[in-house]
């Protein structure tokens, strides 16, 4: 059921990949998709591949399981490449019936935009499967550090996005219950009429949101009583550091933007 | 015949790292109309295996038969399956959701099919029968305490009328007095109703003074299978597991151990305290005392 959407949960392989600075990660994962955004042919796409599936062999996940994870937005990538395919306005017509018309800067751009979403979706997964929620939220707590410089409130921000984070498999986890306990009762949420099935949508939702109200009031509550007063004047146990192997990657990245946007702009 | 349980295999996130083996080589025969119950340490598999009885955990291999038929063949619907074995989840109080108590024990008997009135006729029963007042049919079952809840939560399951009723830790929780008026309506269904009782817990006193049969689960696996007495006569490998015996047991078998000849087989306090009197009326009257 719920459990099956593994997209962006964490799998532990203890890789190199795993043990980079969250930021280095952050920092690829941006200016990955950045390049894909500057290919104007398929060159730049070959060198992101062989880019791609280079990190995905260190990173030890096995392609099977980040295949697994990309098979639920399948379908959002083929009606966008589909909708490009017939839309899209041009000389060169390869096919023609009726209304129908493909061209090739139709079927171009329906293959570019699939190369796209694909490249997107697996090089963000990437990091999601290699970085836990609790480094990424470090990671981007110190990254934009400097902005508290600014009157940016940078811990509180990613103190939310981490208690989110963290929220997300919980909520999961008690949906799955609440899914069976209402199933045991007989609720429908596939079959049946409308009403019956929206009835069985509400009997889940309505519990859901009483404990995750429940879990917020309690965790304020711990945090309070653990005297938590925000970022100011708080250190960390495990402040992060780049070693030899983040400035290494720092070259790696920059390797690759300078050939990726190199080959997709300029071949 | 009612449940057959066979070579059932499961495992969670097949495929992933994260896959573990739940369930394994599962045999198991639940009998119409007996009480048995299900013990084993936390995280053995209790609630794994009863989530199948109803096929909401489908297995990666084995079966259950329902009255001699195969409950995950194509076709087979869950629905109706679900209607007549009921399950209480553990904390089932987190499944209300209505605006008001009573139709909340309605949304069973409604999905299954019952019309208005007797969906209606059910949930009153149920809830009179979990002894929750009329005044509090229309309250909102956020508004219960924490006991109350847990009592329409289990009406909500029994206004479906179901003929095995499946309980998980329905007890864990609560404060003896509640414990005890739960546990006495499970008997109560199962002596004057007739309804077959699957009852996890891990009170083994609970166990060893309502279930007829004891079935001992041990990492997914079946340990034991057998009569309170038996089960509870095996306490040294029991203790093994991680779990006990009622402590009648114990205390008969430490009187045996400094020379009273006891039944070390009794489980109960009522049976172990008459056959403690009879033991002393028995040596008073040999002894010439
Ligand atoms: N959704 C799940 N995903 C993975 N493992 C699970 C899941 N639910 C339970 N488990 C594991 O399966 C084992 C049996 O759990 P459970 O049947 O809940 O035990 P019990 O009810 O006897 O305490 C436990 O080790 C638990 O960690
Ligand atoms: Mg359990």
């Amino acid at each position: 059921m719920l459990r099956d959407i593994t997209i962006g949960q964490y799998y532990p392989t203890g890789s190199v990949i795993h043990k980079l600075d969250p930021r280095v990660k952050l920092a690829g994962t941006f200016l990955f998709i950045i390049s894909i955004f500057t290919f104007k042919n398929y060159p730049g796409y070959i060198v992101s591949l062989i880019y791609l599936g280079m990190v995905i062999f260190i990173s030890k996940v096995p392609l099977k399981h980040i295949l697994k994870g990309i098979k639920p937005i399948i379908f959002l990538m083929v009606f966008t490449a589909v909708i490009h395919l017939f839309f899209t306005s041009g000389d060169d017509i390869l096919f023609e019936f009726y209304a129908v018309k493909i061209t090739y800067a139709g079927l171009k751009k329906a293959v570019f935009i699939i190369v796209r979403l694909l490249f997107l979706i697996t090089g963000s997964a990437i990091m999601t499967y290699t970085t836990t929620p609790n480094q990424l939220t470090e990671g981007i707590e110190k990254a934009f550090g400097p902005l508290n410089k600014a009157h940016i409130p940078v811990h509180e921000f990613a103190l939310m996005m981490s208690i989110a984070l963290r929220f997300i498999p919980i909520l999961m986890e008690e949906a799955d219950k609440i899914i069976k306990a209402q199933s045991s009762r007989g609720a429908d949420f596939e079959e049946g009429n409308i009403i019956k099935r929206i009835s069985g949508i509400v009997s889940i939702l309505i519990p859901l949101l009483v404990s995750a109200m429940e879990r917020a009031k309690d965790l304020a509550l711990a945090m309070d009583a653990r005297c938590y007063h925000g970022g100011e004047g708080r250190t960390k146990m495990k402040p992060l550091r780049y070693t030899a192997k983040d400035y290494i990657s720092y070259g790696i990245i920059l390797v690759y933007m300078v050939t990726s946007v190199a080959a997709g702009r300029f071949i | 015949m009612a449940i057959v349980i066979k070579d059932l295999n499961y495992i969670y996130g097949a495929g992933t790292v994260f896959e573990k083996q739940g369930l394994k080589d599962i045999n198991l025969t639940i009998e119409d109309g007996e009480f048995i119950g299900i013990i084993g340490r936390t995280g053995s598999g209790k609630s794994t295996l009863i989530q199948h009885l109803n096929g909401l955990n489908v297995p990666a291999s084995g079966t259950i038969l329902y009255n001699g038929e195969d409950i995950y063949k194509k076709g087979y619907s869950k629905k109706k399956l679900r209607s007549k074995v009921g399950l209480v989840f553990q904390y089932p109080e987190y499944q209300l959701f209505e605006t008001t108590v009573l139709s909340d024990v309605r949304f069973g008997p409604k999905n299954i099919g019952m019309s208005a009135e007797e969906a209606d006729r059910s949930a009153k029963e149920a809830l009179s029968m979990v002894g929750i007042h009329e005044d509090m049919y229309n309250a909102s079952p956020f508004e219960l305490s924490g006991g109350e809840k847990r009592r329409a939560a289990i009406a909500g399951v029994l206004a479906m009328k179901p003929e095995v009723l499946v309980l998980d830790e329905p007890t864990a929780g609560l404060d003896p007095k509640g414990k005890n008026e739960i546990l006495e309506l499970i008997d109560k269904l199962h002596k004057n109703d007739g309804v077959t009782i699957v009852l996890v817990s891990h009170s083994m006193e609970d166990v060893a003074k309502y279930a007829e049969r004891i079935a001992v689960i041990n990492d997914g696996e079946i340990f034991a299978c057998g009569t309170p007495r038996e089960i509870f006569s095996r306490y040294k490998e029991l203790e093994k597991i991680g779990l006990s015996a009622p402590q009648t047991v114990y205390l008969l078998n430490e009187l045996k151990s400094i020379g009273y000849d006891v039944d070390t087989g009794i489980i109960t306090p009522d049976e172990a305290v008459k056959e403690i009197l009879m033991h002393t009326a028995q040596t008073a009257y040999t002894e010439g005392i």
